[in-house]
């Protein structure tokens, strides 16, 4: 394996004969099914290469194959954030990686790989969590794909993007490709925040995760798997008292097996191995390396055709079921009216100054098109007036005195909770 | 790239710039000031702008525990309501579905739980277990061999147990409210 050093983040600005020759027909005249507004030639190839700066969030299994479809499609200016280390179990699918790279940043190794591997294209990696970056460093994307493993990360970026959405500003709407796999399944989805189905529309179609009876843990384990949960969820709190289990530290997994075992023995049951304890703990599912090539090249073929209108993007959900043959079916998904992040009211409001809390609520109360009862406000993370629990209603209670003003900034926003709500209501506060 | 913006301006004003709290937050603040609860029951914010930790005390009116009061610690994450909230008994108790540790065996908080359930079902439902404690799901095996043999014997335990009394030399927590 021939390895370039480049010097930090600078990019070799090369380009080969031929190297564009099967990606620029398709580039170089529209099709039966290119958008109106599609622009043949240089124009879309020069926006394509020169222009185009597109995110990459995950560099693991799906992010590895991503970035090298990125940088051999034409994307020339890619970011990439992951907060994960290499592991050496890593090995068999994230092919950037190498034994070498054990313990190092998957972002910082996956960018020096692709910069060697395909000359002039620039990978700036970011070593962190996604909840690091402020609006500011996702408004500089035209797009974002994501490869996460969480439901927890999804939720936050297709939240951050939606709330980024300014109406105002045109470039604040960052189209989000979501691909996703579990095994043999897989999904590939474009997210137009605010204007299609977002992530948090469809969060009722998630899987719980597997989950067994706390008693049956306790008292009648049948699986190996009770036994492991047995040693993670009862056994670790008992013995190390507050001490946060690590599932990445070895002498943790090494402690859970052991007693996982014993008590295996105890009931005879068989089948707890050091690998069905990590993967138990760690929630893993095995990863399958072609389900993430097929949801890759999914979700980078939505960049591509969204970053030059060559042809008619997808709308809006695929899925891949490998598990008997191969089956894909692609629908709309719909937004949800009553969608947490992006459904529900917003609703401006002027009023002035001097009104109190108590008074503005007041006002809400007899609001024709609200038409609520008993509202709990907040702004933020500052509590406005909560109608309960007790102790809550009497710390906010002096708020209702004040004036709106004092609490939330002209521009402001009010979330509004009651009962009579499907979910929230988001009003836009400006004063007179 | 596609002219998204175009689509936008078809649509209504429906979709405005939303507020910086994240969806956990906005369903916590719903679910807590849409509380319903008896008055056995009653929640303590040790840091009122704190919501995502607080504690309930039960305190029943009725049933073999009566006359107790129980204090559970509610922690919730922001992947609520994807993740049940985590719920302890913070004190040691005399309970077929609570450890001595504090781990309490409630369907909703594990297994059954779903998005579509709140704070108020997961109340709703410890304080069931004070009413009709359960011997078939037991976390402490001495008590639900005790209730489902010797009912009076059992009432005898809890009664000692809530005084601080202990049984077969486990040590328990006062809890009761004389």
């Amino acid at each position: 394996m021939a390895t370039t050093t480049i010097s930090n983040g600078a990019a070799i600005a090369q380009d080969w004969p031929g190297r564009y020759y099967h990606v620029d027909q398709v580039l170089d005249r529209p099709g039966p099914r290119t958008d109106e507004s599609f622009l043949a030639g240089e124009g879309v190839k020069d926006f394509l290469r020169n222009k185009c700066k597109i995110l990459v969030i995950g560099a693991g299994g799906l992010g590895c194959e991503i970035l090298a479809n990125l940088a051999l499609s034409g994307f020339k200016d890619i970011h990439v954030i992951d907060m994960d280390t290499i592991d050496i179990s890593n090995l068999n699918r994230q092919f950037l990686f190498r034994p070498k790279d054990v313990g190092k940043p998957k972002a910082t190794v996956a960018a020096a790989f692709i910069m060697s591997r395909v000359p002039g294209v620039k990978v700036t990696p970011y070593y962190g969590k996604i909840q690091d970056k402020d609006d500011d460093y996702y408004l500089q994307f035209n797009l974002v794909i994501c490869g996460l493993d969480s439901v927890e990360a999804r939720r936050w970026i297709n939240a951050t993007l939606v709330n980024l959405v300014d109406p105002e500003n045109p470039e604040s709407l960052k189209p989000l490709i979501d691909g996703g796999t579990e095994g043999f399944k897989g999904q590939a989805r474009v997210i137009l925040p605010t204007i299609s189905s977002c992530y948090e529309c469809s969060l009722d179609m998630l899987n719980k995760p597997t989950a067994f009876p706390i008693c049956t843990i306790a008292n009648t384990p049948r699986l190996p798997e009770h036994c492991i949960e047995w040693a993670s969820v009862l056994e670790w709190p008992r013995v190390h008292g507050d001490k946060k289990l690590d599932t990445d530290d070895p002498e943790h997994i090494g402690w859970l097996y052991k007693i996982a075992s014993a008590r295996a023995q105890e009931f005879k049951i068989e089948g707890v191995t050091w690998s069905l304890t990590q993967g138990v703990v760690k929630n893993i599912i095995p990863a399958i390396a072609s389900t993430n090539a097929i949801i890759a090249a999914s979700c980078c073929n939505e960049a591509f055709k969204i970053a030059t209108s060559s042809a008619a993007y997808l709308n809006n959900y695929f899925m891949l079921i490998g598990t008997d043959g191969v089956y894909s079916f692609t629908f709309e998904h719909e937004k949800r009216a009553d969608c947490p992040v992006c459904g529900g009211e917003a609703v401006d409001m002027t009023i002035s100054k001097e009104l109190t809390v108590d008074k503005f609520i007041e006002t809400l109360i007899e609001r024709q098109d609200i038409q609520i009862k008993k509202p709990s406000l907040s702004s933020g993370s500052k509590h406005i007036y909560f109608q309960a629990p007790q102790q809550l209603e009497e710390a906010t209670r002096p708020n209702l005195e004040k004036t709106v003003s004092e609490l939330v900034d002209d521009g402001g926003e009010i979330t509004v909770t009651a009962s009579s709500l499907p979910f929230s209501l988001s009003l836009r506060i400006h004063y007179s | 790239m596609i002219k998204i913006w175009s689509m936008k301006k078809n649509e209504d004003a429906a979709a405005k710039k939303r507020p910086k709290t994240s969806a956990a937050q906005i369903r916590v603040q719903k679910d807590l000031t849409e509380l319903d609860l008896p008055s056995t029951m009653k929640t303590t914010f040790s840091d009122p702008a704190d919501l995502l930790n607080f504690s309930l005390t039960i305190s029943p009116d009725e049933g073999m525990y009566k006359g107790g009061a129980f204090v559970f610690s509610f922690v919730i994450n922001n992947n609520y309501p994807h993740e049940p909230p985590k719920v302890k008994c913070m004190q040691r108790i005399y309970h077929p579905n609570v450890d001595l540790e504090g781990n309490v065996c409630l369907n909703i908080l594990r297994e059954d739980w779903k998005p579509v359930l709140n704070l108020n079902s997961v109340m709703v439902g410890l304080q069931y277990l004070f009413l009709e404690p359960n011997a078939d799901d037991p976390l402490n095996k001495e008590a639900a061999e005790e209730l489902r043999k010797n009912r009076d014997q059992f009432l005898y335990n809890v009664k000692a147990s809530m005084r601080g009394g202990s049984i077969k030399g486990v040590q328990y927590d006062r809890v009761s409210l004389q």
